[in-house]
């Protein structure tokens, strides 16, 4: 039987019968998404995993633990109840009407993460893999952090399952982003400030990776993002997917439809890939990915490979990176430390190759004037990676007919990023 | 017959451990390393490891992340490592060369491009520290391809399973990691590491050099009764660091500190 890859065709009866998901694309007819990763963890060309070898045999047993517990009636059900009593889920799927009124266009439905505990969709991940590392019998967890949502989200399962907890930050994340910081010690957490390399989320990435290597017989690696090595691009969409799932039915019972278009910011694509991931196969929902444009595509100074970087290896994956011809790692540059990363989830690589889900950016300027304005019509104050969604769904509404529907993933609350944004605007808090 | 072949050929029939020294290219200027190449040959190098730096060498501790910063300061790229090999290979022909590095700067150049143009230069292996045996089909078939050595690294995570299919991927030797962690960590152990050696040697028939957690001569010594080879990087490179602002006298440095361990390994095997 020849193998099920990206360029086989619908038509063809094998690839039915093997691929319990199967969708064509609009852009390109050729190529079908199947059910992925593979095996391997390989999203086409994507994924995978590249890592030392030492981390190998870990990456292998966790990825048995994973297939071994995602079906488990008993697993699921512990899952379940900790998303439903202890982050509040479901989150509400909130008409913006005013927003709406005032863009024109398109009905805007914004996706509360901001109101799960702790604040953001981070949660939804942060708590599946704390149940994993009980189950594998660790007793500390690591994590990376650029904002500090998955840092503090991390420090909070580890308080509740008593845990111990290590989280690494980049330097200057822990320059701005200090409420989450704070937030984290209150939990218990250690707050390690990486200074190496460009001093953000990709020197906390791999310190927490070096940090794993050195004790990993004890210690569960939480990675926060759709990135890393496999298994965990695939575990943290599955983790996340709830949101799409949500979305799906929540459309469902209040519009007796699905929505038209789906927005969610990129950083690493943790959001993004769990609203969009359980919509992939319903062709009939655009989605886009809105990475950081930081002062501008075109000044070089930004945070978005999909938009202006090409694939290359990075913290285990390949992926749409940004690096020089030489294959340094770039800096990056958002007002957002959320997206402030060079790489970007090896799903997302797949999905804009495909080009089933199209991938834009917005600048930090645009990003804040949404912020603001979320704020001021309809008295939600987002975080400013979400604020870059809204930022593009600004654009597309108008675009779109009044009864035609975009759900943004607004996912999460803006508390940590006031002092950010105060300085930014000359405004002094004290 | 390759030269890392010959090597380990000769050592065997002689008795003797190979002494592997690490240094990154371009620390602490690209003018330097070749340099460095001869005075490591003088102190007793069997094998030189020439790293390739990278922005973000996960894999790797403080004293090997400082190196690359310090040679990606002067632009050190991967075409500039194979030059640097060039170079070397005027004044020696027999000294096997190893670049280690990660797979993201060798394939911005192009992975056969590199392939041919290492080996033109006299590279004789190649070690992608985040290449394991699972996305090595589709790379290692290419330097091999040229005639160029895939080290791969055995670690004590990896199962005799997996520990077959490296050494079906590898020639030339392996690299076993002598710990979990990161290169410059302090805890070597030698009774888990000889009790891993047995578990390989019961696999393969290839030369196994061991890395990671040897300083001085005394580790040096002590791992040299169980391996083929001993690996030592960043009690060099601290080394350099530590003079990195006086660098006429670093080749004399380094020659002694390697003469100190190839006496020590040497004297064990007497
Ligand atoms: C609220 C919020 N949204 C989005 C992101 C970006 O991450 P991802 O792209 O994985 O969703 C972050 C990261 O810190 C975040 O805190």
């Amino acid at each position: 039987m020849r193998p099920c890859g990206p360029h086989a065709r619908r038509s063809d009866p094998t690839c039915r019968a093997i691929n319990a998901v199967l969708i064509q694309s609009r852009a390109n007819p050729e190529v079908i998404y199947e059910n992925l990763p593979d095996a391997r963890g390989h999203f086409g060309p994507y994924g995978g995993r590249f890592v030392a070898e030492t981390l190998m045999e870990p990456l292998q047993k966790l990825e048995e633990a994973y297939n071994a517990l995602k079906n488990d009636p008993a697993f699921r059900a512990e899952l379940d109840r900790d998303l439903a009593l202890y982050v509040g889920r479901p989150s509400p799927l909130y008409p913006a009407e005013r927003l709406t009124k005032k863009w024109g266009g398109a009905q805007i439905f914004l996706k509360r993460e901001d109101l799960n505990h702790t604040g953001a969709h981070k949660i939804n991940n942060t708590v599946g893999q704390a149940l994993l590392a009980k189950h594998l019998g660790k007793t500390r967890i690591i994590a990376e952090t650029g904002a500090g949502q998955h840092g503090v989200a991390s420090a909070t399962i580890a308080a509740r399952l008593g845990l111990k907890c290590v989280v690494y930050m980049g330097a200057d994340d822990v320059q701005r982003q200090s409420p989450n910081v704070y937030r984290m010690k209150l939990l218990g957490a250690e707050v390690i400030p990486v200074q190496s390399g460009t001093r953000t989320l990709k020197d906390a990435l791999n310190e927490a990776l070096r940090d794993w290597v050195t004790n990993v017989d004890d210690t569960f690696y939480v990675i926060g993002t759709v990135a890393g090595p496999h298994p965990y691009p695939m575990l943290v969409r599955d983790f996340n997917a709830v949101v799409g799932r949500e979305v799906i039915n929540q459309s469902q019972d209040m519009l007796g439809r699905q929505p038209d278009a789906l927005v969610a910011c990129v950083g690493g694509g943790s959001n993004a890939i769990g609203l969009f991931y359980p919509f992939i196969t319903n062709d009939s929902v655009k989605m886009y990915g809105v990475e950081a444009g930081g002062d501008g595509i075109e000044t070089g100074r930004h945070a978005a490979p999909l938009s202006a970087g090409h694939p290359g290896v990075l913290h285990g994956n390949r992926t749409y990176i940004m690096a020089d011809a030489n294959g340094q790692i770039s800096a990056t540059h958002s007002i957002s430390a959320g997206l402030d990363y060079p790489g970007v989830g090896p799903e997302h690589s797949w999905l804009k190759d495909i080009g089933r889900v199209s991938y834009v950016s917005v600048t930090d300027d645009e990003a804040l004037a949404a912020f603001h304005e979320l704020t001021r019509v309809e008295g939600i104050i987002p975080a400013l990676e979400p604020a870059h969604a809204l930022a593009y769904a600004k654009k597309l509404a108008p675009q779109m007919a009044r009864d035609q529907i975009i759900v943004v993933n607004l996912s999460g609350r803006g508390d940590k990023d006031i002092f950010t944004i105060a300085k930014r605007e000359g405004i002094s808090l004290t | 017959m390759t030269r890392i072949n010959d090597v380990f050929g000769a050592l065997q029939a002689g008795g003797g451990k190979a002494l592997i020294p690490y240094i990154t290219a371009g620390d602490p200027h690209p003018q330097q390393t070749v340099g460095l190449m001869h005075a490591l040959v003088a102190g007793g190098a069997d094998i030189i490891e020439l790293g390739v730096p990278f922005s973000d060498p996960m894999a790797d501790g403080p004293t090997i992340q400082l190196a690359c910063e310090r040679a990606l300061m002067h632009n050190t790229s991967l075409w500039n490592c194979v030059e640097m090999v060039a170079e070397f290979r005027r004044t020696n022909t027999t000294t096997p060369v190893v670049l280690m590095g990660y797979l993201n700067p060798i394939e911005a150049r192009g992975l056969d491009a590199f392939a041919a143009y290492a080996k033109q230069a006299g590279v004789d292996g190649v070690l992608i520290v985040d290449v394991a045996i699972e996305e090595a089909p589709e790379i290692a078939p290419r330097l091999r391809a040229q005639g160029l050595d895939c080290i791969f690294l055995v670690a004590p995570t990896s199962s005799g399973t997996r520990i077959e299919s490296i050494a079906r991927e590898a020639s030339g030797y392996l690299y076993y990691v002598s710990l979990k962690g990161v290169t410059g960590a302090a805890t070597l152990d030698v009774d888990s590491v000889a009790a891993k050696l047995d578990e390989i040697r019961a696999h393969t028939k290839i030369p196994v050099a061991v890395g990671f957690g040897i300083r001085d001569a005394a580790s040096a010594a002590a791992v040299s009764r169980i391996a083929d080879g001993v690996v030592v990087g960043s009690a060099l490179v601290s080394q350099i660091e530590k003079h990195q602002n006086e660098a006429q006298k670093l080749p004399e440095i380094l020659t002694r500190m390697l003469a100190e361990m190839r006496a020590a390994i040497d004297s064990t095997h007497a």
